[in-house]
């Protein structure tokens, strides 16, 4: 895969909402009674809508998001879902992740798709996750991702303080797991795995050194997230899928201030990274996109809102054709499903766009079957 | 005072039938002899761990929810803290095998109660055992049992009991799952009660006759009016049932066999171990406690040192165990629990009912860092209690002074005892003798010492012999 000139390979970047994010408060449908009659106490006042069209605004927290709007570089793809949510976060996150809203999936999807792009594992960081451990959306038998807690501090025998020290271990490390022949087929996978672990390390030590930017992040999780995701992306250093997540949008109470910080920060940190980016000349290659595992109920509780179903996705970078996408679900109470939109558009298609349209993979093996994909993606040459 | 191999054969005993134990007490063991701490292990007079202690300062743990971690953490505090390290293993080993996994289940108390049948009755009746597995409500829910109506049967429970609990793919046919699931109509959950406003209602077994389907049923080459117990016991009587059985035990605790779904193509790596632990569970009646027994005092077991990839949880309680962090109630606790899982093991939430892939397939280049800078972070720390006991052995073992020879020998048998290949051995060597000799006369030396120790401990950690068990 080349990675020079200008034809590098397309870039995928997820940002997982994680616990629920309220898709009415999100995308707010100003003009419509029903909005005002099911959110009494949540309700956001028509003058502080950020209006996008006559009829659809955004929280007055997502200023910045407007902005990528109206420039015509984000898609709003209504009523993402998929039949009977289970209203879990747990079984939910776990559809999303795996692809298999009836049985239980083992492989994630992003898994699936690394497979496809580096099918003999030669780039132990063509995926990374930015956070603890490894979400199930990254997970299948053979599939290598590196997972930074914090790209400062990522490698291996961290432990160790002096740096002199840890340089000499690391280099008996490599010689310890280096080929050591006759010692069996699990040895001999050890080796070259440890080597693997030694080789994705080494690399992202790098990239902060040749990270520079005039971009000063906030000081929000989110942001520390996406600028380590810009600082590796703009080393150059092959990696096609970034993994991140914020949250939490589970937001069963005072969810008028916490969502609204949500918004804030993940708006804020989505903003320095583009300028980031762009300012690195690093964005053309670059699609990021936004889901959470479902929306929540159109009724507020009083103070906040419990589980629901539908939701709402973002894809946002240049090579996005911005404006809207499938249709906003009915807000009329007979439209509901025990209290909730329903989803229109299955996830599994917006998946297929990203994979089929924008990294160029086969979506269908990937997501299990075919669904209707909206097409936010500008085609060649658009 | 016990050998050197007497030592050897209590680390490795106690590794893998419970999840390791300090120097101290495996002296303390190996004098007291082998087959009687067998015994030991099989019949634990220790009380249960203290869990009241857990509702006190961490009652999070202990409290109905839907999320996982609690539950993890409440499971990681036992395996820690146990005095019954055999019971809480088999808990384990019955983990993997009955897979159940809050991702679906979403009620992890009702996880944890299906722990706890596994240390209840696990070293009993294995038909005892999957009677009760079979009215768990944990269970029930995992595999749909509630939506396996008289009219409209559904097979998922029906199917997994075949192929992953009992008699494993190739021993049954598609009209046996179908004979099976509608044996088990009607076994269910009782009425969900919502969880708005007053919270989480208990999960309750219920059987329902009148959603019970109660024609004939030929099942297994016997015809019958059978209800689900009957199932069971012709299951049970299949000499695949047996033999699978015995080999998830030799898996699980003897050496790393093919991952579960090849075993009707690949024979056991053993096939007369196998057969051992088989002919005691047949001619018991079923019974655990008698195969476990004869596992551990086998010669197949004794030389099975080192034969097994460490399990993530292996990994994570092993090193608790041994350098002495986080024993007891700590703030840290709750964060702990999701460890495992960070290194691909996620307790009480397998990734399907096929539970895990284990051997090999734990290590990847992800999992690996986070395997070795687990322990290493530990290990490395002189002022954690084991390995400040450690560092006492190691400085006592050879005067005041030693040679970077005896630093790396007596490291290796503190870890374990631990064999390393010789080309490992040779590295490790190196790194200590580019670092000269070592003395423990001053307090200077003793302090620059022990930080030599901690550096040692943590290489061999991150060694691939390190990665067995």
């Amino acid at each position: 895969m080349t990675t020079n000139g200008n034809s590098k390979p397309p870039v995928l970047v997820v940002l997982q909402l994680t616990g629920g994010n309220d898709y009415f408060n999100t995308v707010i449908p100003y003009t419509d009674g029903n909005y005002y009659d099911s959110r009494p106490s949540l309700q956001i006042p028509q003058d502080r809508v950020l209006k996008l069209n006559d009829e659809l605004g955004l929280h007055p927290a997502m200023a910045p998001l407007k902005d990528k709007f109206e420039q015509g570089g984000m898609a709003i793809i209504h009523g993402v879902g998929y039949a009977n949510s289970p209203r879990s976060h747990f079984r939910s996150m776990d559809i999303w992740h795996t692809c298999e809203p009836d049985t239980v999936g083992t492989e994630g999807w992003l898994a699936r798709a690394i497979r496809d792009i580096d099918p003999e594992s030669e780039n132990p960081i063509t995926a990374v996750n930015i956070g603890q451990g490894l979400p199930r959306a990254l997970v299948a038998r053979g599939v290598s991702v590196a997972s930074v807690a914090d790209l400062s501090t990522y490698g291996l025998l961290t432990s160790i303080e002096e740096e002199a020290q840890r340089t000499r271990m690391l280099e008996r490390f490599a010689n310890m797991y280096g080929p050591a022949l006759g010692t069996g087929p699990v040895m001999e996978y050890l080796g070259q795995t440890g080597l693997d672990a030694l080789k994705g390390a080494d690399i992202l030590k790098t990239a902060p050194d040749t990270y520079s930017s005039s971009v000063e992040y906030g000081a929000s999780p989110i942001a520390r997230s996406l600028r380590d995701v810009a600082t590796i992306h703009t080393a150059d250093l092959g990696t096609r899928i970034f993994y991140t997540q914020h949250g939490s949008f589970d937001t069963h109470a005072a969810q008028a201030t916490t969502h609204a910080q949500l918004w804030t920060d993940v708006s804020e940190a989505i903003t320095d990274f583009w300028d980031d980016l762009r300012e690195q000349d690093a964005d053309e290659n670059v699609v990021m996109f936004l889901f959470s595992e479902f929306g929540r109920r159109v009724r507020d509780n009083g103070s906040g809102t419990d589980h629901g179903a539908a939701g709402v996705c973002f894809a946002i970078g240049p090579k996005v054709k911005g404006g809207w996408y499938s249709e906003y679900p009915e807000t009329r109470a007979e439209a509901l499903e025990q209290g909730d939109l329903v989803p229109n558009q299955d996830f599994r298609g917006v998946y297929s766009t990203i994979l089929n349209d924008w990294m160029k993979l086969d979506a269908k093996p990937i997501v299990n079957g075919q669904f209707e994909a909206p097409q936010f993606i500008k085609t060649n040459g658009a | 005072m016990p050998n050197k191999e007497d030592i050897a054969l209590m680390s490795h005993l106690m590794r893998r039938a419970g999840f390791g134990a300090t120097r101290d007490e495996v002296e303390r063991l190996a004098e007291q002899g082998y087959e009687e701490t067998v015994e030991q292990l099989i019949n634990p007079t220790a009380p249960p761990v203290d869990e009241f202690l857990l509702w006190r300062y961490h009652p999070i743990t202990e409290v109905p929810g839907g999320a996982a971690d609690p539950g993890q953490a409440n499971w990681l505090y036992q395996m820690v803290n146990t005095e019954r390290p055999l019971e809480e293993k088999l808990a384990l080993f019955w983990h993997h095998v009955f897979a159940t996994g809050n991702a679906k289940v979403d009620n992890c108390n009702h996880l944890l109660e299906q722990i706890q049948i596994f240390r209840d009755i696990g070293m009993g009746n294995y038909r005892n055992l999957l009677v009760e597995i079979a009215k768990n409500p944990a269970m029930i829910f995992w595999l749909d049992n509630n939506e396996n109506h008289r009219n409209a049967p559904n097979e998922n429970w029906g199917r997994e009991l075949l192929e992953l609990f009992s008699l494993g793919v190739g021993n049954y046919t598609e009209k046996d799952v179908f004979e099976c699931s509608r044996a088990f109509t009607g076994w269910t959950i009782g009425a969900k009660m919502p969880r708005f406003p007053y919270g989480r209602f208990p999960w309750t077994f219920e059987y329902r006759p009148e959603d019970h389907d109660f024609t004939e049923k030929t099942f297994l080459g016997h015809t019958g009016n059978f209800n689900g117990e009957d199932i069971i016991d012709i299951v049970v009587q299949q000499p695949a049932c047996s033999k699978f059985i015995a080999r998830h035990l030799y898996n699980f605790f003897v050496a790393d066999e093919p991952q579960v779904p090849a075993w009707n193509i690949e024979e056991p790596r053993d096939p007369e171990a196998v057969e051992t632990l088989r002919e005691t569970f047949v001619s018991s009646g079923l019974e655990i406690k008698p195969v476990l027994r004869t596992m551990f005092n086998s010669d197949f077991f004794k030389e099975s040192t080192y034969q097994k990839v460490k399990s993530p949880v292996e990994v994570v309680v092993g090193t608790l165990g041994l350098t002495g962090d986080l024993a007891g109630p700590d703030p840290r606790l709750e964060g702990m629990g999701k460890e495992p899982g960070y290194m691909g093991q996620a307790i009480l939430d397998p990734p399907s009912v096929e539970g895990w892939h284990t051997g090999k397939e734990w290590i990847n280049s992800g999992s690996l860092v986070k395997r070795v800078n687990f322990v290493a972070d530990r290990v490395s720390n002189t002022e954690l209690p084991g390995v400040k006991s450690i560092i006492k052995r190691v400085a006592e073992s050879n005067g005041s002074a030693m040679t970077a020879e005896a630093l790396v020998d007596q490291c290796l048998d503190l870890m374990g005892p631990i064999e390393m290949g010789e080309h490992t051995r040779r590295e490790l060597l190196s790194h200590a003798e580019s670092e000269g000799s070592i003395s423990w006369a001053t307090e200077e030396d003793y302090a620059r010492s022990s930080r030599r120790v901690g550096d040692m401990l943590a290489l061999i950690a991150a060694t691939r012999e390190y990665q067995f068990g």
